[in-house]
């Protein structure tokens, strides 16, 4: 039975399908905790009682199986580069990435240093880029929301529209 | 014991083999030849008076205009409360110098970053291999003349910086 | 009597169609693209070495045997307590009783064979 992803003509109805679809999606963004370095402290305190995550219903797993959310925190080596691509191959569909702090946007403050790779978004797509040497957590919850944005633009039930920047992701 | 002693003790023990010992600066040492390291390093930690029982660091340094690369060793003593550091000129092009490892275990993860990092080769040890970077690395990075490859695992290893993307 | 069973029927074929129907729903809705990677073994990130298989505590089929046991002869007083009643009016309920006490008191005796053999401990001491 084929999936019926992308079929249905655009009405009211499957557009409020739509819209449920996706809040639920977005009110539940469950994270795998990606903590490679100082970032993830970070990343613990948003998820902590003062900055809290699990009010968005993000909670955090520690297995790509269960998650459709990866925040990269932290420096990524060039060694851990092909475990990240791995454990992101492994996460299923539809699977946001958030990119946390300067080292894994850019390289950041070890730009120069020869075992980093500059910038996770070399080895898997990324969503949202949050900047910040580490960010707060205030700002990694921005970015959470931004997510969450992108997500309600998402169309699942109905035929996608031949504007080229509505493509759904499924 | 001071470090003077120390020098003046081995200079006597190990004749020809322990040379230029510099004492003012805050951790003072002294050149031992690489043939003798092993013997004095045995020294050094069994020696009632010595007993060096802690090796703190082992680590060297790339001098390529004076074509060496020179081992460094930090040893301490917890029972008489002094430290000594040996330093060892090793020939740049083909740097090999016996393994410590049997004296102090630690020496084993110490002088497999030596050899990650600069590409000294210990003879005797158990298990030489690469500890920080990964298997299929090529190249001594703390080497002056390290150069960056272009490409690993297929990961490209420049990255524009923002600006000139920005104009471009 | 009979209807009563129709009840359970309709509870089952209610129970079992909110999860199929779920399931369906599930399947219909959600995108599927399977990959060759995806479908990997998860082991952090490196590929899976070896049998996942790995002997288990063997304490859990300890734990599980005295359960089940125990468990056994819960189920068979259950019966004896729905009938209590009609005994003790037919004058026979302190012979039930006293049944149902001894058949209790003996399985009684090998709960505490198994306790004083320590099998009823997770961590055992080492009897020196």
């Amino acid at each position: 039975m084929k999936p019926l992803i992308n079929s249905l003509p655009e009405t009211v109805f499957t557009t409020k399908v739509d819209d449920i679809l996706n809040w639920g999606r977005a009110s539940s963004q469950w994270y795998m905790l990606f903590g490679l370095a100082c970032c993830a402290i970070e990343l613990m305190q948003t998820g902590g009682p003062r900055a809290d995550l699990d009010r968005f219903g993000a909670v955090p797993r520690a297995t790509p199986r269960q998650s459709d959310l990866m925040i990269v925190a932290g420096t990524l080596t060039y060694k851990m580069a092909k475990r990240t691509k791995l454990l992101y191959d492994q996460m299923p569909d539809p699977k946001y990435v958030i990119s946390m702090g300067s080292c894994s946007n850019c390289g950041g403050l070890f730009q120069l240093a020869y075992s980093v790779c500059k910038g996770v978004d070399k080895i898997v797509p990324v969503d949202v880029y949050v900047p910040g040497c580490p960010p707060r957590p205030e700002a990694l919850t921005e970015g959470l929301l931004r997510i969450q944005d992108k997500m309600m633009r998402e169309r699942w039930l109905v035929k996608p529209a031949k504007v080229a920047d509505e493509q759904p992701s499924a | 014991m001071e470090a003077q002693e120390v020098y003046a003790s081995l200079e006597k023990l190990f004749p020809g083999k322990v040379r230029d010992f510099k004492s003012e600066v805050r951790e003072p040492y002294l050149f031992v030849e690489p043939t003798a390291i092993v013997e004095v390093c045995r020294f050094l930690r069994n020696a009632p008076g010595f007993r060096f029982e802690v090796l703190s660091d082992l680590t060297a340094l790339d001098w390529p205009k004076q074509e060496t690369i020179q081992m460094v060793y930090h040893l301490f003593s917890y029972s008489h409360n002094h430290q000594i550091v040996l330093k060892v000129d090793l020939p740049r092009d083909h740097p090999r110098i016996a393994t410590l490892e049997n004296e102090w275990k630690v020496a084993n993860w110490f002088e497999r970053e030596a050899y990650d990092l600069f590409g000294v080769i210990f003879e005797g040890h158990s298990d030489l291999r690469r500890i920080m970077l990964p298997e299929d690395w090529v190249g001594y990075p703390l080497r002056k003349d390290y150069v960056e490859q272009e490409e690993y695992d297929g990961i490209s290893t420049q990255r524009a910086p923002l600006v000139e993307k920005l104009l471009r | 009597m009979l209807f009563d069973f129709a009840n359970v029927l309709v509870f089952t074929a209610l129970g079992l169609g909110f999860v199929g129907v779920n399931l369906l729903i599930g399947k219909l809705l959600r995108p599927a693209n399977p990959q060759a990677r995806k479908l990997s073994t998860y082991e952090c990130g490196e590929p899976a070495m070896g049998s996942a298989w790995v002997n288990f505590n063997i304490r859990f089929y300890v734990v599980a045997l005295i359960f089940i046991i125990f468990e056994v002869e819960i189920a068979f007083i259950f019966p004896v307590a729905t009938v209590f009643r009609r005994w003790v009016e037919g004058g026979a309920g302190v012979f039930a009783l006293v049944e149902v006490l001894l058949f209790i008191g003996i399985l009684f005796l090998g709960l505490v064979y198994a306790w004083a053999k320590g099998d009823l401990e997770w961590v055992k001491k080492i009897r020196a």
